[in-house]
């Protein structure tokens, strides 16, 4: 019975069925894998390794991992949350995040997440790149400075909404998002409030107007819950609004 | 009684804000000041720091030559140095600036600013210079801890120093942990 098959998660035994990832398992059981470029209501993309397991030893990212029976993983370490630590602290410096200004502050997933890892510096130096902020559109602010390259916003206008109204462009440091209209600009392209991709940004990157700070500090998100436990309950909530 | 602890503080390029935030632990700060004494900080308006200290709280970041000399006489006298607050820590708010050139900076203040009468750039020798770009203190000297917040709340100052004073890990709890 496909249901019974089990693997070790940190020495806990979490049952999966067939074609579950570690991760879609893992949360199911109520364990937090930290991530940030996947959103369990869309195909996993694997690219901020975050959610990096090791699995028999070997690292693995676990939002993509197929789960096999038997299988030896461990997620909660000194070692991976060091990695993921670090791997956050990247994405701050590389960016231009300025939490005390930011309308998504306090329901922001990067910033969740830092607190969730505990970081208190960013380590390494700023690189203070200069990106471009596209307010041209009547409903949207897109601000690349708080963009974490996630995809969210270009996988979901493609595969959702089938509008393909995000690219990303250059490689390296250089990349960015780039968006599908005659002149570059949100206000020329076809986004619209109806679409998804509008709405699944997990940081301040592309934000609704007139929306900034209605929330008052202390009753966002993440005032209210910490992203560790947040995460399992959203998953779990949408796992029986799927299955019943 | 043992003898008190010494403490320095300044502010660089900050709001005095972490400093508010510091007073806000309201009459905690008795007890606190039962353990420690303030050496060089803008609450007792002491300009130098005499000897060592054991500790010092650095609020902003370093935007001009006097920071950069400030910051460092404050490494060299002081046993721990902590970043205090987002401007230290990351940057923050004066860091917009870094987006656009000095000059680009000046001229939009001081040239093209609204109301301006013999529009200069103020170039009085006294004034100290401006970095090109303003940076975290971490990237200057060597620091030993990070208390983030804009500004860190009155209890994770309480918290952070009582912790510290005890010879503990001073790291914040999550529900004190905050970078706004």
């Amino acid at each position: 019975m496909d249901h019974t098959k089990t693997f070790f998660l940190d020495g806990r035994e979490i049952p999966f069925k067939d074609g579950q990832t570690v991760f879609d398992a893992a949360m199911a059981a109520g364990v937090y894998i930290p991530h940030l470029c996947h959103n369990p209501a869309y195909e996993p993309h694997s690219s901020c390794r975050l959610c990096t397991v090791i699995v028999n030893g070997r690292p693995f990212a676990a939002c993509t991992q197929p789960a096999v029976a038997g299988q030896m993983i461990q997620n909660d370490t000194p070692e991976l949350k060091e990695m993921r630590r670090i791997l956050t602290q990247m994405l701050f410096v590389e960016g231009n995040h300025y939490c005390p200004t930011c309308e998504k502050s306090g329901s922001c997933k990067l910033q969740a997440t830092a607190y969730d890892l505990g970081i208190q510096d960013n380590h390494f130096p700023q690189f203070f790149q200069r990106r471009e902020v596209d307010a041209s559109h009547p409903d949207f602010v897109f601000d690349r400075d708080r963009c974490i390259l996630c995809g969210h916003c270009l996988r979901v206008s493609r595969d959702v909404d089938k509008k393909n109204v995000f690219a990303m462009a250059h490689r390296g440091i250089k990349t960015e998002i780039v968006v599908d209209s005659p002149t570059g600009l949100l206000k020329d392209s076809r986004l619209s409030v109806e679409d998804e991709a509008a709405h699944v940004c997990p940081v301040g990157a592309l934000m609704l107007k007139r929306t900034g700070f209605t929330i008052p500090i202390g009753a966002r998100t993440y005032d209210r819950t910490p992203i560790r436990v947040d995460s399992v309950k959203n998953f779990k909530a949408r796992e029986e609004r799927r299955h019943g | 009684m043992a003898e008190k602890l010494k403490v320095a503080t300044c502010s660089l390029a900050g709001c005095f804000g972490c400093h508010m935030s510091l007073l806000d632990i309201d009459e905690r700060l008795l007890d606190l000041l039962e353990v420690i004494q303030f050496d060089r900080s803008p609450i007792n308006d002491l300009k130098q720091i005499e000897g060592m200290v054991d500790l010092g709280l650095i609020e902003g970041g370093v935007c001009n030559a006097e920071n950069v000399h400030v910051l460092r006489h404050f490494r060299e006298h002081c046993r721990i140095l902590v970043s205090v607050g987002e401007c230290a820590i990351t940057g923050g708010i004066p860091s917009m600036r870094n987006h656009f050139s000095l000059k680009e900076c000046l001229e939009e203040a001081y040239i093209r600013g609204v109301a301006l009468e013999n529009a200069q750039i103020p170039s009085d020798p006294e004034l100290p210079l401006l970095l090109d770009k303003l940076r975290p203190i971490h990237e200057v000297v060597k620091i030993d801890y990070h208390l983030p917040g804009c500004p860190p709340s009155a209890d994770a100052f309480w918290h952070f120093l009582t912790e510290l004073l005890a010879g503990r890990d001073p790291s914040l709890p999550l529900q004190l942990l905050r970078y706004d």
